[in-house]
């Protein structure tokens, strides 16, 4: 089933905290809402589970318009970073709750409660009680109570980050599974992570300041971000302050060949180029400076690189013979990998 | 050469390498012991020393507990054993339970201890019901001043039991204003609302004082649930009566345990409601010893009415523990 926000604006105490977003997450979809803390990402969420009445616009799930319904009536699953399970009922007494609820009988409960512990893998905890669990079963508890319901929409709200980075990326893949064996149930997914977003998420909402910033494929927006912004919240980035020219663009002396967009040449606008596409050593686009400070990663090397004043990252497979601290270095790309984003547009405010 | 040799060859507990072993630990800490205990008769071994380290531990905490005790002693026991042994000798003298078979054949003292033991479970169950249902509302409606009520449950608290007693007379009493509208709009020459001095005017009188003793604990208890629980079970399906009574209740069974058996103590033991409402009609125990000791000068018979109502109280309120405990609280 569809979720659509329409214009859908949130006030508390006139402080508005969602601001007129728009955005419908097609039915089987996984749209993550992506954005730093405080940005209205939990207040959407809740705003479709109609735990907040928008001030104004409408909230949509396939055709039907909730947004005057009650939450028990919505038919939603929802699943918080804190689980919320209830600590005197046992693990099997929660997974029912929603079917006791909507009084299913009690050979369907029996049947449900038992497939939705099947599917995450906590049918041996059945009789065992909350409190009795690690955080990442009671998640798994908390996703099969939800699920229990067979909702056709499931809101997630930032369900990983109480979890330690280890389970965190198992929960990750369990997640994509539990989503291919469920592929109708369309999924909102808030995180502020974006790991999370690009690995289970087919469009991503980038969300700021109470306002949506893009929405789109993860490798749309991590390709050709529209915005600084989301260019540096989806994947790290390079970006260098240039003016616009007739072949490209000029970052100080250095002339850079990259596709210009129809921008108009003169202008002030942001090169966004992806560390890991900056390569070492002479090529097109060529820029030097003085390494500024090197890490080692294990796999890469991240080099910092002071380009005529502006910080330069480069992601490179590890070097044998990496350059050392105040060495003069040149770093190039490639002019398809570079992106040209419109100077002043959002970013800068920050 | 025969001065070093011993030196060498001793076992020195300072420095024998500790592999992380029991062994050493305790070889040192005996050795440490016998130290401060100047290697007197009876620290030899390590048990020994431990033991009469936790004596000496366990002295200091006797001392420590001797004054409470003491206090308790002298402020409350002893007038408790002299109301006990009060109500073994009779007026005629010698040592009898006679004092026991006279109260216990008097009718007024039958009649007295029934209405103590069914009006103040009863009381309680009301202020249970009622104080839960007026938390939850204070607690999850949001109304304006949702807050100053809660405020003023805690001011009510410290409010005497009769200052309630005189408002519902005001209201309900034979010259209150209930009856006095009644009057003046039927002409009748007296109001309907005599229920006042009726075992039910004394109870109404101890569920309306005693109900914000039952919420105190309440709201804490629910300031303190976590709401995400409450929306989960919404987003669930699950309407506001399933939620109370699977979510809300559970958690709140403990502080309804607590304020219960304070308010069935508290009920048992009432004085100043039942002296200002049921007055003539209704007798409790505390009423009972108050008539026998001031009235009638019998001091046997109110120790005795005083050791049946200490024990009623120290039973029911032991049963109201099991039970609530048994409930899951
Ligand atoms: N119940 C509330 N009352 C007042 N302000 C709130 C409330 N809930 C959230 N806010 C504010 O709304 C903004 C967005 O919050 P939220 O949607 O939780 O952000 P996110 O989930 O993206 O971190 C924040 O500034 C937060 O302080
Ligand atoms: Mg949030």
């Amino acid at each position: 089933m569809s979720i659509r926000f329409d214009s859908v604006t949130v006030a508390y105490d006139g402080n508005v905290v969602l601001d007129s977003l728009d955005l419908t997450v097609a039915p089987g979809e996984v749209m993550a809402l992506l954005g730093p803390s405080g940005s209205g990402k939990t207040t959407a969420l809740r705003a479709v589970a109609g735990f907040v009445r928008p001030a104004s616009g409408r909230v949509l799930l396939g055709e039907r318009d909730v947004t005057d319904l009650p939450p028990h009536r919505r038919g939603i699953g929802m699943v918080v970073q804190q689980y919320a399970l209830f600590p005197h009922m046992r693990v099997e007494d929660n997974v029912a709750f929603g079917l006791k609820a909507r009084r299913a009988t009690r050979a369907e409960i029996r049947q449900r409660v038992a497939d939705a512990l099947e599917m995450t893998g906590m049918a041996a905890y059945a009789r065992r009680y909350p409190r009795e669990l690690s955080g990442g079963q009671q998640q798994r508890v908390a996703i099969a109570r939800a699920l229990a319901v067979r909702p056709a929409v499931l809101l997630l709200d930032e369900p990983l980050s109480a979890l330690d980075a280890r389970l965190r990326s198992g929960m990750l893949g369990e997640l994509a599974r539990l989503h291919r064996e469920l592929p109708e149930v369309s999924i909102l997914y808030v995180t502020h992570d974006q790991i999370e977003a690009l690995t289970l998420a087919d469009r991503i909402a980038v969300m700021d300041k109470a306002r949506l910033r893009a929405c789109g494929t993860p490798r749309e927006l991590y390709r050709a971000p529209a915005d600084e912004f989301t260019a540096s919240f989806v994947g790290n980035a390079n970006l260098l302050p240039v003016t616009v020219t007739a072949g490209g663009a000029a970052l100080g002396s250095a002339e850079l060949q990259v596709d210009t967009a129809g921008a108009v040449a003169g202008a002030r606008a942001t090169l966004c180029v992806r560390p890991h596409l900056v390569g070492l050593g002479d090529g097109p686009n060529r820029l030097t400076g003085t390494v500024s400070e090197i890490q080692w990663r294990g796999s890469t090397h991240r080099l910092y690189v002071d380009v005529a004043g502006h910080p330069v990252m480069a992601d490179l497979r590890e070097l044998r013979n990496p350059p050392a601290h105040g060495d003069e270095v040149s770093l190039h790309f490639a002019p398809e990998d570079a992106v040209l984003l419109a100077a002043g547009v959002g970013g800068d405010e920050r | 050469m025969s001065a070093e040799s011993p030196l060498r060859t001793a076992p020195d507990p300072a420095r024998v390498p500790a592999p992380a072993g029991r062994g050493p630990a305790s070889g040192r800490e005996a050795v440490l012991a016998a130290a401060t205990d100047g290697g007197g008769a009876g620290a030899g071994t390590p048990a020994e020393a431990v033991r009469g380290r936790a004596a000496r531990a366990g002295a200091r905490r006797l001392l420590w507990a001797l004054p409470p005790v003491a206090l308790l002693a002298v402020f409350f026991l002893y007038p408790l054993v002299l109301v006990g042994r009060q109500s073994l000798q009779p007026d005629t003298g010698g040592t009898s339970l006679r004092p026991y078979a006279d109260v216990f054949a008097s009718a007024g003292f039958r009649e007295a201890l029934w209405t103590t033991v069914w009006l103040a479970p009863a009381a309680t169950a009301g202020c249970l019901v009622l104080g839960f249902l007026l938390a939850l509302v204070i607690a999850f409606v949001p109304f304006p001043g949702a807050k100053a009520v809660a405020r003023f449950v805690d001011v009510f608290l410290s409010f005497p039991s009769f200052l309630v007693t005189l408002a519902l007379l005001f209201v309900y009493g034979q010259v209150g204003m209930a009856n006095g509208l009644w009057t003046d709009l039927t002409g009748a020459a007296e109001g309907p609302f005599r229920f006042l001095t009726t075992p039910w005017g004394v109870l109404l009188a101890e569920i309306t004082y005693f109900t914000p003793f039952v919420m105190r604990p309440l709201l804490a208890a629910f300031a303190q649930l976590d709401t995400a629980q409450l929306e989960a079970a919404s987003s669930l399906g699950a309407r506001a009566p399933r939620i109370v009574r699977r979510i809300i209740l559970p958690e709140a069974l403990p502080a309804l345990a607590a304020g219960g058996s304070l308010v069935l103590v508290l009920c048992l033991n009432e004085f100043g409601i039942v002296l200002f409402t049921g007055a003539k009609g209704v007798t409790t125990l505390p009423m009972l010893i108050y008539s026998k000791a001031i009235l009638e000068s019998d001091y046997p018979g109110a120790c005795v009415v005083a050791v049946v109502n200490v024990l009623l109280s120290v039973g029911l309120y032991g049963l109201y523990r099991v039970v609530s405990r048994r409930a899951g609280a």
